[in-house]
């Protein structure tokens, strides 16, 4: 397995998408490459990244959303 | 043209012989692998094609001539299953590689395909940023539709593979592939702007 391929399966290896074999490869190349590890970890630090821009969204406009709510419930 | 010994595993099939089905999956699989492959990009969706073949090959033997041969008929209904997924699959994901090609050695070197220009490891702290997730969310929001839809189900709200395939009607290996490039292209964004930030540190800080 060159880097190239590696880089093109690490969702199928972090998914636990490989075959045994592709996987057992995958993991070969990654105790030898310090490049591919690097790699790796920059795509954990990407997925913890994409999970921690929640924090930089605003908060959404509930205000319509509560009215009609609270319209919806006293009809009832 | 069939042989005799191929009409009579026809027969064998048609009668429920699960043994013989078996020796027919066990002796095709592969190839039939292979020729998916030649359409879509991903194995797993290549698996797919395969599996969905496998019940055509069920549906359809009761209808099997012998005009071709039973490989033949066979990995002709791979072909057509496995172009129609490459063309549905083109339209959502085009083909880019996850990295660069100029980052990695090219062809007649003796370390082909390996790094040129490897990636370095990210300081924690600097990920953590505002900044640094600003530059996130608006590549985020540059991508294609059904990658972002993808990435946003998956990372964000941390739904299953199941549900986001689910909802967006796509296969499993559908799924993956869209997040693979999505996850794929926010890494690289993400590169470019730690490198940036990096270089921009005056001489003899570093």
């Amino acid at each position: 397995m060159s880097c190239q391929e590696l880089v093109e399966l690490v969702t199928d290896y972090l998914e636990g998408a490989l075959s045994d074999e592709d996987r057992a490869r995958f993991d070969e190349h990654l105790a030898e490459c310090a490049g591919c590890r690097a790699y790796l970890a920059q795509i954990r630090g990407t997925l913890r990244a994409v999970r921690d821009t929640e924090r930089l969204e605003q908060r959404p406009e509930v205000a319509g959303l509560m009215a009609a709510f609270r319209d919806f419930h006293r009809r009832q | 043209m069939t042989t005799a010994a191929e009409a009579e595993l026809v027969a064998r099939l048609r009668a429920g012989d699960e043994r013989a089905f078996e020796a027919l999956v066990t002796r095709h699989q592969r190839t039939m692998l292979a020729v998916a492959r030649t359409y879509v990009s991903s194995r797993a969706v290549a698996e797919e094609v395969v599996q969905e073949a496998w019940l055509g090959v069920l549906k359809g033997l009761d209808r099997f001539e012998g005009r071709s041969s039973l490989t033949t008929w066979i990995l002709r209904i791979v072909a057509n299953i496995a172009r129609t997924r490459g063309v549905r699959e083109a339209r959502i994901v085009p083909h880019e590689p996850s990295v660069d090609p100029e980052r990695f050695r090219g062809p007649g070197d003796p370390y082909s395909g390996h790094w040129w220009s490897a990636p370095s490891e990210w300081p924690e702290d600097v990920l953590a940023e505002r900044e640094t997730l600003a530059v996130v969310l608006a590549e985020i929001q540059r991508l294609p539709p059904a990658q972002r839809s993808v990435i946003a189900m998956r990372d964000i709200q941390g739904c299953s593979p199941d549900e986001v395939s689910a909802v967006l009607e796509i296969s499993d290996g559908n799924q993956r592939v869209l997040l693979h490039r999505a996850r794929s292209r926010v890494r690289a964004a993400l590169e470019r702007h730690l490198d940036e930030a990096r270089n921009a540190v005056p001489a003899g800080e570093t």
